[in-house]
């Protein structure tokens, strides 16, 4: 699903530049269940953004679903991401002025489902998650874990190969955190790739694979006890 | 172009513009006060406009009137102060030194009688005229003719005689036409009744008679009280005024710099003068609400730069679920001719609003200042045109702004 081969990442800052990844390799298949670990600012969210097609990569090669990405305009990263990604964030990023159900649905307004069809999944998706008496509400009459819940439905509506969640359990207390835990097991035991950045060990932990990075490189990359008790897609 | 007719685009700009109210509602002012401006400016204008020509109405405005005064300077033997008249051989004079320059040329003598009919009467003034006063002021004729040539040389006693006239002096119900008026004890069989223009009028209320009667009847030999002259197409008129007096100056043995013995009015003049005033009025109006327009039209250009700013984080979150460049351009771009369209719109509602009350206003009876103060609808589709074409071109720039920054980039934003 995801192949990276010697990928290599550096920021300009002013004359100079720091090199952030360094020469990554990495290989996700198909219903993969991976976290990230790592210190902070040892690469963990620019590994993201570059397999999420919202950052380009320097050196090495990227495959996503076979394809190999270079060159990408914008035009194109944005179908892709619409087709194969679903993103999660830290911060949930949910649109303020839309209501959950809304905010759900607009994946699908930019792959051209019309607005019947479009609220209708959306519906099914926040039952899904459990929101469904949430549908019109808006973000700020939510508590984080509903926000992130509304974010993954978000993010699984289009029915992705991949869901990329950075920190999604950064901004919630341990209740909350578990129920999101969960339904990214959930979704991950449907057969989607998902693909976690975290801090918390027993996030991590309830992963099937936790690679951790330290200053741009991988330096331990193994499965967890996870892999065996769920069978193996 | 489909977007356009997508009920989600609409949508989508109604959410944006919903969470917007305030801003949407100032650069919608912007818009909305250069339109109306226009709209009610050039209404004005054009009321202005319609109230002068309806003022000169049937009259040719080409026209001098000249008359004569008495003199100012000595000259050939003659003491200043003298008084003289102008002549019939003046007319054909002037008609041979002039041709091809003097169109329509009518000598007049008028004075004031008591005309009767069976026991009603009334105090008129009576005109001795060519039928070529008709050509020069079109008499609109509620029954029979005007003075005809025919009239003139078998010098008949026959009179147009004007509504007022035929209410005040007929009974109600009685045909005018073959009835026998007297002027001054003289039997005038009327031939026409005319309906008196509201506009600029020479003669008020008047019994037309023939030159030719008038100067038997009256005894007025050669002379003539004064004459219209109206000028051929493309001449110019205040030249023409000029040369017709100095000829006449040399007739009459007056001095060539005689300030006074002359008197002459040339409606030409005036009208050029009334003319430019509301060309000068027009360029302004069309000014002052282009410049109005224009400067709306960047306000909301500016309006939606700020939004898209604050809005980057959105727009970033859009891209990374799968909004593509031009799908974010077109909805700015939409929104952008949205907003102008729906400006304008209202502009052009208030404008016209405003106007109906001016036009019901000051815009009745025959007095009115203003009269049918309205503004083409072609100039509207133009001015609507315009928005339309403007709210794109300054929607681009902030529709351009909003996808250069990279996806990563703006939801890094705050
Ligand atoms: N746009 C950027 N411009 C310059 N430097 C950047 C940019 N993005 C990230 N960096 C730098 O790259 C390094 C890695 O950043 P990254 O966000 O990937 O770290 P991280 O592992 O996600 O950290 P954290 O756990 O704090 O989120 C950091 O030193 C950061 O300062
Ligand atoms: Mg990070």
């Amino acid at each position: 699903m995801i192949r990276i081969e010697k990928l290599h990442k550096s920021y300009p800052i002013g004359k100079e530049s720091i090199h952030v990844l360094k020469g990554i390799d990495l290989h996700i298949k198909e219903g993969e269940f991976v976290s990230i670990m790592g210190s902070s600012g040892s690469g963990k969210s620019t590994l993201l953004n570059i397999v999420g097609l919202l950052d380009i990569h320097d050196e090495g090669n990227y495959y996503l679903n076979g394809e190999l990405i270079k060159d990408m305009n914008e035009k194109k990263a944005a179908i892709l991401r619409n087709k194969f990604l679903g993103f999660v964030f830290q911060s949930f990023n949910l649109i303020s002025y839309k209501t959950a159900l809304e905010n759900v649905a607009l994946p699908l307004y930019y792959k051209g489902v019309n607005r019947k069809e479009r609220l209708e999944i959306a519906m099914e998706y926040l039952e899904k998650v459990g929101l469904k008496e949430w549908a019109n509400h808006l973000p700020n009459e939510l508590s984080g874990g509903q926000k992130q819940r509304v974010a993954i439905a978000r993010a699984l509506v289009t029915k992705p190969k991949v869901v990329l969640a950075d920190e999604p359990t950064g901004a919630l207390d341990s209740t909350t955190t578990d129920s999101v835990m969960d339904l990214l097991k959930d979704i991950n035991n449907e057969g989607m790739t998902v693909f976690v950045i975290t801090h918390e060990e027993e996030v991590a932990a309830q992963t099937k694979r936790i690679v951790r990075l330290k200053d741009g490189v991988i330096v331990s990359d193994e499965l967890t006890k996870n892999t065996n008790s769920v069978s193996h897609v | 172009m489909k977007f356009i007719f997508d009920s989600d685009s609409w949508q989508e700009i109604y959410g944006s513009i919903r969470k917007n109210k305030v801003r949407t509602g100032i650069t919608i002012i912007g818009v909305l006060w250069g339109i109306f401006l226009l709209v009610v400016l050039l209404g004005a204008a054009r009321g202005m406009e319609n109230g002068f020509k309806k003022l000169f109405g049937d009259f040719a405005t080409n026209s001098v009137f000249v008359w004569t005064q008495s003199t100012d300077t000595p000259f050939r033997g003659f003491q200043k102060g003298r008084t003289f008249r102008l002549k019939e051989a003046d007319i054909e004079i002037l008609k041979r030194e002039f041709e091809g320059e003097i169109k329509l040329l009518a000598p007049r003598n008028q004075t004031n009688n008591l005309i009767t009919h069976d026991f009603k009467s009334g105090n008129f003034q009576v005109c001795g005229d060519y039928p070529v006063l008709d050509q020069i002021q079109k008499k609109k004729l509620i029954y029979g003719r005007f003075i005809n040539e025919n009239d003139m040389l078998t010098t008949s006693k026959v009179t147009v005689i004007s509504e007022d006239m035929y209410i005040q002096l007929f009974d109600k119900g009685v045909y005018p036409i073959g009835a026998y008026v007297k002027i001054n004890n003289i039997n005038y069989k009327v031939v026409g009744v005319y309906e008196p223009s509201n506009t600029i009028n020479l003669d008020g209320d008047s019994a037309y008679i023939p030159f030719s009667t008038f100067k038997r009847v009256y005894n007025t030999g050669n002379n003539i009280d004064w004459m219209v002259i109206t000028a051929e197409e493309g001449i110019n008129i205040e030249q023409m005024e000029k040369d017709v007096i100095l000829t006449l100056k040399n007739l009459h043995n007056v001095h060539p710099e005689d300030k006074r013995a002359f008197g002459s009015f040339n409606l030409g003049t005036q009208i050029a003068k009334l003319t430019g005033f509301l060309t000068g009025m027009q360029f302004l109006t069309w000014f002052v609400g282009i410049a109005t327009l224009i400067a709306g039209v960047f306000a909301i250009g500016n309006i939606l730069l700020i939004t898209v700013k604050e809005r980057t984080k959105e727009i970033g979150i859009r891209r990374a679920i799968g909004a593509t460049p031009r799908s974010i351009r077109q909805q700015i771009i939409l929104e952008s001719v949205f907003l102008t369209t729906i400006a304008g719109m209202l502009g052009i509602i208030f404008g016209s609003a405003v106007l109906f009350v001016i036009d019901t206003a000051f815009g009745q009876g025959p007095d009115a200042a203003l009269v049918n103060p309205t503004v083409n609808i072609p100039i509207i589709i133009i001015a609507f045109a315009t928005l339309v074409v403007l709210g794109t071109l300054i929607g681009l720039i902030p529709a351009h702004m909003a996808t250069i920054v990279k996806p990563i980039e703006a939801l890094r934003e705050e």
